[in-house]
């Protein structure tokens, strides 16, 4: 691996100066980086300021429709249901998740237990826009032969917990894992059964963990625009049951921003801005969580 | 009570086994009576309801293309700089590390909305393959940085001591000794970055547009894989068939990236660990 001769060269022909070069080349990509979140948050922040100097910026909240051709732009429907999409698939997708990660610590076979942990690997992987062409497919004429239209709340989340439960699966075991072995030990020391050392000991001692990973799926839910477009029926209104169609605030942006102008445009920048800061503030906490679980 | 429990436990992995089995065996199977060489290298006809997919495969290639032009050099240096050329625990490098996670967070939507604001009307490249592509290598730069750090953080520190016993720089010692050592992990970290790409969609839908055409150059429009299925699963009726064709060489594609990061991953951790 070392090469000696092309070392030596490296002495003579490649000086201190050099290094220095280069050391200031790295840094400054590592301060382009920095730069590139600044660039993003400014050009949301700049496109949007249309509609922020000239106080519209009220309506978001206290309208409570989406008019375009009106200019009247109230997001209070969108963001409802981008929430109710996020924590119903995130209420799905913890139990289950942690349920998972269970079976592939304590209760699975070793060789059963390597397959689950492959499978949940490959979903993980699946583009959105799969899981969006099976619901759109497979799910929403199920839906609707219960209660039409089918494309609706229930069915985005349903895709939605699907489609997260892998990270779920994956935090919460390395939150397991990261529990010292003295605890499992010693519950086996005192003879405890299976559930109670698990569902007693385990769980409620990586519990941090646990949430912390729920929220970083939360995050991922709440981002997620494809699969939500395909299977949740796209329309502006606070939905009154689980069967209700909705429009999920990133379904909007993708939906309309080809024919967005001046106003319009500016308010879609508005959603994906606020959008922007939710997903940073819930996984904000998911690092003040994991922290503080390290410590 | 604690056999109950295991037969619940049990009952949920198998479950979404099931599910799982559904969604995979839902494509293959429609997929797989649209998949044919000729599907793969012909030209789309009517909107895409039928003919093949040539044109798309191109213009996600070419995206693709940019995109790892762009984000490999940029993400190894950085990488480099975190793990070789700064101390771990400098605001400035903490700094960056928060930066990288809260840019990794950032929705791809808005990456796309970013991207239409900057590299379409900004710089004026337009609906372009060239502005899909610095979409995506923005928004993989976080990602492949992270896997390359750590694959750089593990090399044996004794490779660092013993390259500077012999006087070397330590511009020649990373790029002669550790990223070397390191190059399956950056490989895998750029797999799984190339996987990310292909797979989106919302990021590219307004940035590298939605013409079914082949591109002539990189400032032409090109229609994305995954784009192509959006499109026709939503946007043209009666275009299931092929947008199932279209998901199932998508899955096959990211699949076997996938897999590609896997084995190189436990590859290199087995030759660490020896």
């Amino acid at each position: 691996m070392l090469n000696l001769s092309s070392t030596e060269q490296a002495l003579k022909v490649r000086g201190q100066g050099l290094d220095r070069l280069v050391q200031g080349l790295l840094l400054v990509s590592a301060l382009f980086c920095a730069g590139l979140l600044l660039l993003i948050l400014g050009f949301l922040l700049s496109e949007s300021l249309p509609v922020l100097v000239d106080g519209r910026w009220r309506q978001f909240f206290t309208l409570e429709g989406w008019y375009p051709l009106e200019q009247l732009f109230g997001l209070a429907p969108m963001l409802l249901a981008s929430l109710l999409l996020g924590l119903g698939a995130l209420l799905l997708a913890l139990p289950l998740g942690l349920c998972s990660a269970l079976f592939i610590e304590y209760y699975a076979p070793y060789v059963l237990a390597k397959s689950f942990h492959w499978l949940i690997n490959l979903l993980a992987g699946i583009p959105s826009v799969v899981f969006g062409l099976w619901g759109l497919t497979q799910l929403v004429p199920i839906l609707n032969k219960i209660e039409p239209p089918g494309a609706s709340l229930l069915a985005g989340i349903l895709v939605l917990a699907l489609m997260i439960i892998p990270t779920v699966t994956l935090t919460s075991l390395a939150a397991l894992r990261a529990q010292p072995k003295s605890i499992m030990t010693g519950a086996i020391a005192l003879g405890m059964r299976r559930f109670s050392r698990v569902a007693l000991i385990m769980v409620p001692a990586a519990w941090k963990g646990i949430i912390a990973g729920g929220l970083l799926a939360l995050a991922r839910a709440l981002g997620e625009t494809m699969a939500v477009i395909m299977v949740a029926g796209n329309v502006v209104q606070f939905p009154d049951n689980l069967m209700a169609p909705v429009r999920a605030m990133t379904a909007n942006i993708a939906l309309e921003m080809a024919y967005a102008m001046d106003f319009h445009r500016a308010g879609l920048f508005v959603s994906g801005f606020l959008l922007t800061l939710l997903v940073i503030i819930v996984a904000w906490i998911a690092a003040q969580l994991t922290k503080s679980a390290n410590v | 009570m604690d056999r109950c429990f295991t037969s619940f436990i049990y009952l949920i992995a198998f479950g979404l086994i099931a599910t799982l089995l559904w969604v995979l065996s839902d494509v293959v199977i429609h997929g797989f009576a649209m998949v044919s060489w000729d599907f793969i290298f012909s030209e789309p006809l009517d909107s895409g309801r039928s003919g093949g997919i040539f044109p798309i495969l191109v213009a996600t290639v070419w995206i693709l293309l940019v995109a790892l032009a762009v984000s490999v050099p940029i993400g190894l240096a950085v990488a480099v700089w975190l793990s070789e050329y700064t101390r771990q625990d400098t605001s400035l490098a903490q700094t960056i590390r928060v930066v990288l996670d809260v840019l990794a967070g950032v929705p791809s939507i808005v990456y796309g909305l970013f991207g239409n604001a900057f590299f379409c009307v900004f710089l004026g490249f337009g609906y372009s393959v060239l502005s899909g592509g610095l979409t995506l290598a923005c928004m993989i730069l976080p990602v492949f940085i992270r896997t390359c750090e750590l694959g750089l953080r593990l090399v044996n520190n004794d490779w660092r001591r013993g390259a500077l016993a012999l006087g070397m720089t330590r511009a020649a010692t990373a790029w002669q000794v550790i990223i070397p050592a390191a190059a399956p992990a950056i490989v895998a970290g750029l797999v799984l970055g190339i996987g990310r790409a292909t797979a989106e969609t919302a990021a590219l839908i307004f940035t590298s547009g939605y013409v079914d055409r082949q591109p002539e150059s990189i400032l032409d429009s090109g229609r994305a894989l995954a784009v192509h299925v959006y499109d026709l699963s939503m946007n043209i009726t009666g275009g299931d068939a092929a947008a199932y064709g279209s998901a199932l060489i998508l899955l096959m594609l990211i699949i076997l990236f996938n897999a590609c990061a896997q084995t190189l991953t436990d590859y290199w951790v087995a030759k660490r660990s020896a």
